[in-house]
């Protein structure tokens, strides 16, 4: 019984669909005591363990619940988790730093990416609920476009709403990436 | 004045140097929590789990106005998994709450007073089953006509549709000479929609009985003492077995204040034995909290034709909905702030706020002052325009300064660089016409925009409000520092929203004694009220009870180290820097060397610690004709803005906002920038796009679909500059941050639109439909 | 409630046929929401994801008779992708409008279709095309066109026990022009919208309007107004007097309503702006 230690809950379900597995961070995970309808959001958070994805809305309009699906970016929650068998699902937990695999144990974890840096040093963090959803998407984005224009970073981003920050310090926190990674080619 | 650029890629530096030690006071170190935040890591309140938990959900009414004639709860219970079911019949204690005279019932009684009000609460194994249980239980309810007209709500003929009445408060300020008239004087009617915090973390709480009949509650909030003894009132229970402790909190800018899970989940948890989780979804969050009062204005400027303001009157009427939640504060907010930041010699304020059967509404960031700068910076622009005048100078003209005396009768006597935030507001560079894309045309990616037809706009907004609580209200923050094994442990039960008060008080910590510090989990046991975090105040009173807290830990090691070494605690001296030092040889004991060490070192295996209230100087209510001295200090603020509106279509793009900011001192300049970035963009939400639709008492938008607020690509280029006059009463000089950025950011973009259409906008937020 | 994932698309067909009561999923943007809220419950799911043919788009045909043809499940992304957006850029103007970045990688024009919003952004560039879906049951194969698909807000003319599997979309030779009016510079509903394309070659116009209407509403009597009285072999020379008119004969034909989020007076002049720019804008283009 703990309030601050996140523990996957184990509350017998009368509901529950069917077992099966899914592919998250490099690792296969069995998915039991689900409902049917659940989300791929609601099975990372209730029953994998993984809370990173947020639920701000659970309607695909602010981006807080992203993550990669077979390298796509897309929303959590508008995903039915059973229906995300065979895919290759990536969460904020499972980002390494550029060079790393996932699932890299020495890393996973311990060792922040530069985009996760940069947001921290930047000023971009003030709740953070927003944080995991941006940090899953400037990643997708700066693996496809790696000196992408302002414009470009607006476009790219305007999925995933901020209610503290006004986006200032975010960008700034892409701008540093940029540049640093720039510098290291 | 220490100018901070906040444009995207230029870093905001840290304040002058001197007194600032690494990461301590004045630098930007990264925040404490920044890491789990990252990760995914960060426990928010929606992320609690325990063992056995179940889920709890809320019954809530259809209608905005209805006679409750029965709940039958039976058929619920009939579904497997469902533990528990709760109406007004099982409320305990109290059957009401409220922020300042509990008038909302934890649970409806023979009547419902707004769409949203809640009628039962059930508890279950899923969510999804709590939801078939809510549809099960059936509620015979007997729709009533609402009262949605404020107006009517106003008028004594109207029957009251709540026992306290419906007018909740009416607030005269009478300044001066009644009968003094301007040789110009102009007039106006405005409007301001109702707004919403639209936080992203949803209402949400962890409820664990403690088997003892008492209860420990993990909630998102924004002042946990306040809670606790709203939530123990209604539970029936003594303090001591209402345990409240801070979940991770995802934003709140006043949608916090009120209770929103807590007596519901503890009850359900009491009842049930077993721990009980609630967490909103979006729709039900729309709901779920209050919202910012909507407004309506009629103002009378009158001035000189050299442009000095003679006298200005003004009635306001705010919609204050079913219950009165904090609008007892908000109404007199908005009757002090009413003329502006300007030397007003006769004024004539009538501020009345309303019970009607509309949402109710209480605090959102800025607190009746954006409403009313709305009004009086409109009013502004209009008398520049009939004195043929430039709005700056005009409003530099009659700027407030140090020594002035308001309508409410209090002079001022802290700083009031109100000139030098409208003259730093108005310095930055004006952005150059781009042609980059569709995205920075008005209309954006939908290509709408036509470039002969767009126009470009520039209009200026100066506001100010209050810091701290007001009119008597108590105020006082406690915290205690611990000093151990070369670590500074600092408890304080300031609610932690986001703005970063766990960073400063680190900082303070490091500042007074020279070493990391934590701060420990918040909570209400073994630790006093830090009061809410809004007002603008945690800095102030939380950070100065931190700063005490320490100084007193630093005075106790120097004691002590001045016992071992044989001397005069006087002859050593503790530094800004968080060091202790003596004077020359001779005094210091070990061969004549001088003595120079942290705090934290000089502590060596000792523990210290001390506990420490902050308070502030007493204020006053404000009696029948609005006189009194009612704050305790002030924070002003200027905005520009610039805008391109599509004439033909009215889109409006807003391009820059620049703003002066009264920040007293910057104890962490990143953060102020945050604030005020953060900030500004909830201005320009309220002026272009964000309302809550309601028709009927009906909310007709819950949903972040229709409620839109700024995406990044809608924000502008935000330049700052931070003016920094130490606030003598204020802990290290330093004023809030937090509101002063919403109040007058909404007026300067419906002045720029003004300027760009030549359209009389009196209403925000502005429709496209208003400006064609 | 099962959650069936065929590979092919035949299998798929013959699911739906066994059990018509099951709920087809491409991406899913619409149903989850609903079925997040509670407000659906799906006895049984019929996902399309590993269908490859749904997800794939190919040219058929030559000269004026050329064809995209959009298997159902393809994304507003696809839709982007310059090879894509050259044959057909209104498509590509009005994917760039949905949602967000992730909506748009997981969104369908399929789903587009089978939703039928009155403010579905894809809609009135298919109907301005001349667009026709290809519907697959136990039956065998139809198709319609779109304009006959949809037949009111949030109805189409699916059969029980059928599936959407392509969009066949002529490949017309001229400029196209897709504009959406929202308050919000993404993730935003449509106020508004218009698609509007030339055909040079065969000196055809056509233009169909969104969200003010209960379906795209075109009108062959206005195009073909126009259409007699542009300047086809002066173009890019405008007559602005006539693009005026235009705009003022599109705005006739819309019904729109008053609701939460415009007023249909706002909507009826912005259709009108809307056709005007576009056709001005179609006009001069190169």
């Amino acid at each position: 019984m703990t309030g601050a230690t996140p523990t996957p809950a184990r509350t017998p379900d009368a509901d529950a669909g069917a077992v099966y597995q899914l592919t998250v961070n490099g690792t296969p995970l069995t998915v039991e005591g689900s409902r049917p309808t659940d989300s791929l959001l609601h099975v990372l958070r209730d029953r994998l363990g993984l809370p990173g994805a947020k639920n701000a809305c659970e309607q695909g309009e602010c981006g807080s619940c992203s993550v990669l699906v077979d390298g796509m970016l897309v929303c959590a929650c508008l995903e039915l988790a059973e229906a995300a068998v065979g895919c290759e699902i990536t969460t904020v937990e499972g980002l390494t730093p550029v060079g790393a695999e996932p699932g890299d144990a020495a890393l996973t974890g311990a060792v922040l990416t530069d985009v996760q840096q940069a947001m921290i040093e930047a000023g971009g963090v003030q709740c953070g609920f927003c944080t995991p959803g941006f940090i899953v998407a400037i990643q997708d984005l700066l693996g496809r476009v790696p000196e992408p224009g302002p414009l470009e970073v607006r476009e790219a981003l305007a999925g995933n709403l901020c209610r503290c920050t006004g986006y200032g310090r975010i960008l700034a926190a892409i701008e540093r990436v940029v540049a640093v990674r720039g510098n290291g080619r | 004045m220490t100018p901070v650029r906040a444009s995207t890629g230029v870093e905001a530096p840290s304040a002058r140097g001197g007194a600032a030690s690494v990461a301590g006071i004045g630098d930007s170190p990264v925040r404490p929590d920044g890491t789990p935040k990252v990760q995914g890591g960060f426990a928010f309140a929606s992320d609690l789990e325990a063992d056995g938990m179940l889920w709890g959900r809320t019954l809530r009414s259809p209608h905005a106005h209805a006679r409750l004639r029965s709940v039958e709860i039976g058929r619920a219970f009939a579904i497997p998994g469902v533990s528990c079911v709760l109406t007004a019949d099982d409320v305990p204690g109290t059957a009401t709450y409220g922020l300042i005279s509990p008038d909302q019932p934890v649970f409806a009684r023979d009547v419902v007073r707004y769409m949203g009000e809640p009628v039962a609460a059930v508890a279950a194994d899923h969510p999804d089953t709590a939801r078939r249980a809510l549809a099960a239980i059936a509620v015979d309810y007997e729709p009533l006509d609402p009262l949605v007209d404020p107006t009517r709500a106003a008028s004594v003929e109207t029957p009251p549709i709540h026992p306290d009445g419906n007018v909740i408060r009416h607030i005269r300020i009478d300044h001066g000479d009644p009968a003094a008239t301007g040789d110009v004087v102009v007039e106006g009617v405005y409007e301001v929609g109702m707004q919403d915090q639209a936080f992203l973390g949803p209402e949400s709480g962890l409820a664990i009985p403690d088997g003892d009949g008492g209860v420990d509650l993990w909630v998102a909030t924004q002042s946990l003492h306040e809670d606790r003894d709203q939530l123990a009132a209604c539970l029936g229970l003594p303090h001591e077995q209402v345990r409240l402790h801070l979940g991770g909190v995802g934003g709140a800018f006043g949608g916090r204040e009120d209770l929103s899970i807590h007596v519901h989940a503890c009850l359900l948890a009491l009842r049930t034995g077993r721990p009980v989780k609630m967490s909103y979804l979006r729709d039900e969050s729309f709901v779920g909290h209050v919202h910012r009062h909507p407004a309506r204005m009629r103002y009378r400027h009158h001035a000189t034709t050299a442009g000095d303001l003679v006298k200005i009157e003004a009635q306001v009427l705010l919609d204050g909905g079913a219950y009165a939640s904090s609008s007892w504060a908000v109404v007199s907010n908005a009757a002090r702030f009413a003329c502006g930041p300007y030397r007003v010699p006769n004024a004539l304020v009538d501020a009345t706020v309303v019970r009607t059967n509309n949402p109710p509404c209480g605090a959102m960031r800025g607190f009746g002052a954006v409403q009313v700068c709305f009004g009086h910076e409109s009013q502004m622009d209009k008398l520049a325009t009939r004195l043929g005048m430039d709005p700056v100078e005009l409003r530099v003209r009659n700027a407030l300064e140090t020594g002035d005396v308001l309508p409410t009768g209090q002079r001022l006597t802290g700083a009031v660089p109100v000139a030098e935030c409208i003259r730093a507001a108005v310095e930055h560079p004006l952005p150059t016409t781009s042609s980059d894309g569709w995205l920075e045309r008005p209309g954006g990616a939908g290509r709408t925009a036509e470039a002969s037809r767009v126009r470009r706009g520039v209009g200026v907004a100066a506001g100010f409000k209050n810091l701290m609580y007001s009119e008597g209200a108590e105020d006082d923050s406690e915290a205690r520092v611990r000093l151990s094994e070369g670590v500074a442990s600092i408890t304080c039960a300031v609610a932690e929203v986001g703005q970063g008060f766990v960073t400063i008080a680190s900082q303070i910590a490091r500042t007074v004694l020279g070493c990391d510090a934590v701060v420990e989990p918040a909570g209400t046991v073994g630790i006093g009220s830090a009061g809410s975090s809004s007002a603008s105040r945690q800095t102030w009173m939380s950070g100065g009870a931190v700063l005490r807290a320490a100084r007193e830990v630093a005075v106790q090691v120097r004691s002590a180290l001045a016992e071992r070494l044989g001397v005069a605690p006087g002859s050593l001296t503790l530094t800004d820097d968080g060091r202790i030092v003596a004077a020359a040889a001779g005094e210091a004991a070990g061969g004549g060397r001088a003595l120079d060490m942290t705090v934290a070192e000089a502590a060596g295996d000792g523990i210290f610690e001390a506990t420490a209230v902050q308070r502030h100087r007493r204020t006053y209510q404000l009696d029948e004709r609005g006189q009194g001295d009612a704050d305790v200090s002030f924070v002003f603020a200027a905005h520009r803005a610039v805008v391109d509106v599509d004439t033909d279509l009215g889109l409006v793009r807003v391009v820059q906002v620049t703003t002066g900011q009264d920040v007293g001192r910057m104890l962490h300049p990143t953060q102020v920038i945050g604030q005020i970035e953060g900030g500004i963009a909830q201005g320009v939400g309220l002026a272009v796009m964000e309302e809550i639709v309601v028709e009927d008492g009906v909310v007709r938008n819950p949903s972040f679909t229709d409620y839109l607020i700024p995406t990044v690509a809608d924000t502008p280029e935000v330049l700052a500059t931070c003016i920094e006059q130490p606030e003598p009463e204020a802990p290290f000089g330093a004023k809030g941050a937090g509101e002063p950025p919403t109040i007058s950011s909404t007026a300067a973009v419906a002045a720029a639109i003004r300027a760009a259409t030549g359209v009389d906008v009196t209403r925000v937020p502005v429709r496209p439909w208003d400006l064609i | 409630m099962t959650v069936l994932a065929p590979t092919r698309l035949d299998d798929a067909v013959a699911a739906l046929a066994a059990d018509s009561s099951l709920t087809v999923l491409a991406g899913g943007t619409d149903l989850m929401v609903a079925v997040n809220y509670g407000q659906y419950r799906p006895a049984g799911v019929l996902s399309l994801r590993r269908v490859p043919e749904l997800h794939d788009w190919h040219v058929e045909g030559e000269g004026s008779a050329a064809h995209v043809v959009l298997g159902a499940a393809t994304s507003y992304t696809t839709l982007l992708d310059p090879a894509l957006a050259a044959l057909v850029p209104a498509l590509a103007q009005a994917s760039r409008t949905v949602g967000s970045p992730q909506i748009r990688n997981t969104g369908t024009i399929g789903g587009n279709l089978g939703t039928a919003s009155p403010a579905g952004d894809t809609l009135p560039v298919l109907v301005a095309l001349d667009a026709t879906v290809e519907l697959a049951s136990a039956s065998g194969r139809r198709r319609m066109p779109v304009s006959e698909f949809v037949t009111g807000p949030k109805r189409t003319a699916l059969a029980p026990g059928e599936l959407v599997t392509a969009v066949r979309v002529p490949i017309a030779r001229g400029p196209q022009e897709f504009l959406k009016i929202g308050v919000r510079n993404a993730m935003v509903i449509a106020v508004a919208n218009c698609a509007l394309v030339l055909d040079l070659g065969r000196r055809h116009l056509a233009c169909a309007l969104g969200s003010v209407g209960p379906v795209p509403m075109r009108d062959r009597d206005a195009e073909r107004w126009a259409e007699a009285r542009l300047d086809w072999d002066g173009r890019p020379a405008l007559d602005h007097a006539l693009v005026d008119d235009f705009g003022r004969r599109m705005a006739t034909i819309s019904r729109p309503i008053d609701d939460h989020r415009a007023t249909a007076a706002y909507r009826r002049h912005a259709v009108e702006v809307l056709a005007r720019r576009a056709l001005a804008r179609a006009w001069v283009a190169t």
